[in-house]
């Protein structure tokens, strides 16, 4: 018989993930240490059902922290955060919408793009505009970097109208062309390991 | 919109002080620590009354302990290696831009010659740096040459 030594493997894990539905669970894990009854508004906002003592309430705070989760108690920024999650699931969505963004932002808020504008800037340090366009180019970096998709692809999925789009877009807001960027990220994640 | 905290380490004065007058000039809810070289820069961040700041600016060349020294230094502590750190440099060259990167720099500034790019420079990378602090973004990926 024939014995190999087998070498330790060393195993690399590609990750995808809906940030979304992580987040979900993550504060419905919390919220239900607490003990505390919840539900869903129409809006896909959560809302306490029973009393909640102070104590409770800002242990919960301090617990989803951790996480990087905060509790939005302004409501400007509340609809900032709303209108964040619109812009993702545009981006993120595969079906390949007939009408604009802007559109599209305006229908699911129900409110004027004027307005939504505006008070995007108001709260933020960018125009709503660029920032869908950042958005875009992080997903595109996600895409570029899982190896799974090429830049064709990219394109397509996130509503570009060409590579060339695509392309000038990513170098515009990084300042890198996609190549350069993968390569750099490629490089340092082996030498982040050397160390 | 909460307080932004940076920090730059640069030797030379007067690129202290046109950075300082572009970040009043932006008129952004800041405040602004400066520092001269590595070693201020390091004891500054170490001091566990200091909160992190949101952003800080490394010159490479600066005497006893340069940029990327303290760039190492900032990768590798536990404290410290989740800063957002933007070289700000007058070296153009594409090998020490990638340089930087691979070592962990978030953002290359080529430093601009006229105040006015200064302020548009530092707004880009303080409003990029904001929405990777409050949209739940991988900051492994933020890479940004201006």
């Amino acid at each position: 018989m024939n014995f190999t030594n087998l070498k330790s493997l060393t195993m690399k894990l590609v990750l995808g993930y809906h940030a979304h539905t992580v987040v979900k669970k993550v504060i419905e894990t919390e919220i239900e240490k607490f003990g505390i009854a919840y539900s869903y508004t129409d809006s896909g906002q959560i809302e306490i059902s029973n009393e909640i003592c102070p104590i409770q309430f800002d242990n919960l705070k301090k617990n989803l922290l951790d996480y990087g989760i905060y509790v939005q108690e302004n409501q400007k920024e509340q609809l900032v955060q709303r209108i964040k999650e619109v812009v993702d699931e545009f981006i993120f969505s595969e079906e390949n919408y007939n009408y604009k963004t802007s559109q599209y932002i305006s229908d699911k808020l129900n409110l004027s793009y004027g307005y939504i504008s505006n008070l995007f800037s108001e709260v933020t340090l960018n125009t709503l505009e660029y920032y869908i366009i950042f958005k875009k180019i992080e997903r595109a970096k996600t895409m570029i970097l899982s190896g799974e998709y090429n830049l064709t692809e990219i394109a397509y999925q996130l509503k570009y109208s060409s590579v060339a789009h695509l392309s000038g877009q990513f170098k515009k807001i990084t300042g890198l062309t996609a190549s350069n960027f993968f390569k750099i990220i490629s490089k340092r994640n082996y030498s982040l390991t050397e160390n | 919109m909460k307080k932004i905290s940076i920090v730059l380490a640069d030797d030379d004065e007067d690129d202290r002080l046109f950075f300082k007058e572009a970040i009043e000039q932006l008129n952004l809810n800041s405040d602004l620590n400066l520092v001269e070289n590595g070693n201020e820069l390091m004891k500054y961040l170490e001091d566990l009354n200091s909160p992190l700041p949101d952003l800080v600016f490394l010159d490479l060349n600066m005497p006893r302990k340069g940029g990327l020294e303290c760039l190492r230094e900032i990768r590798s502590s536990k404290k410290l290696k989740g800063l957002t750190v933007a070289i700000y440099s007058t070296s153009s060259s594409e090998e020490d831009i990638e340089e930087c990167f691979v070592r962990g720099a978030n953002i290359y500034i080529n430093k601009p010659n006229n105040f006015e790019s200064i302020k548009s420079v530092l707004l880009k990378v303080i409003s990029t740096n904001y929405q990777y602090n409050t949209s739940s973004l991988n900051k492994d990926n933020f890479v940004m040459v201006v």
